[in-house]
């Protein structure tokens, strides 16, 4: 190689480090292990790196308006990145759907059911677990189906909440609630046993529609976008939808 | 605005139990660690004062594991027929007494060690029975003690939160107390509800040591040779 070239080459180099950033992004609990495997795949692609915080979606949101450095949002649901970019926190028309969430009933029990329906009527159990309706749309979901199933006022006594959804699965994989409603993304990066799993009819619930934004504090970030536009890509999909979630 | 009284009555009916159950047991470890000589007396002081220093989410976790269905607690409790403990008042008692030992214990042993052997030799030449010495020597004279561990046991335990938040499980009415309403009325962006209950704490601990501080003050003026 003549030294020319050599020369050439660490100076790309070093301009391409330069152009490497870093990116602050909030994700939604329940995209937590596909976001871990999309960040180090972004990493690996455009020498960017990231720094997340995972959370419920109304507790990011509600960071994010009081001023959370997060320059991308990934939610659980449509309506808080709209609100975002109504509030004037990201920018107008960069919304996105990027994935539709299942949301599933799950027990670490072996055959405790095998028609979910039946077993939440027939309501044999002491904690039924599920996310917070007012900041976790999973939650709301949840909500929704029991709502569906007429079964939430008789069941109301014994709902245990989570603070997300990440709390409400380990509620469910410690044992300490019998049963809960999960996403089931959490299922499938589930190392242990399977459990009883009962997907619930998309029909009984509204829409988990999953938004992300591009925030005001990203707008000059190059990595924010880039991360952005990666989601969008078909490499992308295809690691979300593998984890249960269903695209576009 | 339509007030939620209920976080206020569970988190006080919480913090009493607790510190009644507190005293019950705190006394007899304080009086142990106060009187014993024994070389594992430090080690032992040591873990009743751990809660100060641990992480509160350390003792949620822990507790999480040990109380479900398969931990050792959990299947204990289960075999007495209480069922298991995680999501239950009962619970957070539980919980609440393990995190607020060092508050019950510290203050009364230091009670204890201030009265010296020489008030129970006094009594006991006076033919005074072991439990007579300790009803009527010792608690009184060891008052500001068991007073400072009473205030404290409760106020800790009303401002508890990171331990409830994992193991309570946002129940009303069962688990969700004072902290935890706040919290999640500010995760849910209802600040008006925030501001009250956080106000309301804020003036009533305020007063607590308050109140704790003043009497104390008076009593060991008054108590001042």
């Amino acid at each position: 190689m003549k030294p020319l070239t050599i020369i050439l080459l660490t100076i790309l180099l070093s301009v391409t480090n330069a152009a490497a950033e870093e990116v602050t992004i909030a994700i939604a609990a329940n995209f937590t292990d596909v976001a871990r495997i999309l960040a180090k795949r972004f990493e690996q692609q455009t020498g960017h790196a990231t720094r997340i915080s995972y959370g419920s979606t109304g507790k990011l949101y509600s960071q994010i308006e009081h001023g959370a450095p997060f320059e991308v949002f990934l939610a659980a649901d449509r309506a808080r990145p709209q609100k975002a970019e109504k509030e004037g926190l990201a920018v107008t028309g960069s919304g996105f759907v990027y994935a539709r969430g299942k949301l599933v009933l799950w027990s670490l029990k072996e055959s405790l059911f095998e028609q979910g329906e039946r077993y939440l009527n027939e309501g044999d159990f002491h904690h039924l677990a599920l996310a917070n309706p007012k900041t976790a749309p999973y939650g709301l979901a949840a909500q929704q189906v029991m709502q569906h199933l007429g079964i939430l006022e008789r069941t109301r006594p014994r709902l245990v909440r989570g603070d997300s959804i990440a709390q409400t699965f380990q509620f469910v994989a410690t044992g300490n609630a019998e049963a809960g409603f999960v996403a089931l993304a959490q299922i499938k990066a589930w190392p242990g046993e399977n459990g009883s799993l009962w997907e619930i009819p998309e029909s009984y619930y509204a829409p988990i529609d999953q938004a992300a934004v591009l925030l005001n504090k990203g707008r000059d970030n190059p990595a924010a976008y880039a991360f952005l536009d990666f989601l969008k890509s078909g490499e992308a999909k295809q690691v979300i939808q593998t984890y249960g979630y269903g695209v576009e | 605005m339509d007030f939620d009284w209920q976080p206020v009555w569970l988190t006080l009916k919480l913090a009493g139990t607790t510190t009644v159950l507190l005293l019950i047991i705190g006394t007899p470890i304080a009086w142990w660690l106060a009187r014993t000589h024994v070389w594992y007396k430090q080690a032992l002081a040591a873990v009743v004062a751990l809660p100060l220093v641990l992480p509160p989410t350390v003792l949620g976790f822990y507790l999480l594991i040990m109380l479900a269905p398969d931990g050792p607690v959990g299947q204990l409790t289960q075999a007495m027929g209480i069922g298991t403990l995680p999501f239950t008042f009962e619970g957070l008692v539980f919980a609440s007494v393990l995190y607020s030992l060092p508050f019950a214990v510290q203050p009364l042993q230091n009670a204890f060690e201030a009265l010296g052997p020489r008030p129970m030799e006094v009594a006991s030449t006076l033919r005074a029975s072991p439990w007579d010495r300790f009803l009527t020597v010792v608690i009184p004279l060891a008052r500001p003690g068991f007073l400072t561990a009473a205030v404290l046991c409760f106020a800790h335990t009303i401002g508890e939160f990171g331990v409830v938040l994992m193991i309570g499980g946002n129940i009303p009415g069962e688990t969700k107390v004072l902290s935890v309403a706040i919290y999640d009325h500010v995760e849910s962006l209802e600040y008006g509800q925030a501001h009250l209950l956080a106000a309301g704490m804020l003036a009533f601990s305020f007063l607590v040591l308050m109140t704790l501080y003043l009497v104390n003050g008076r009593y060991t003026r008054s108590h001042r040779p």
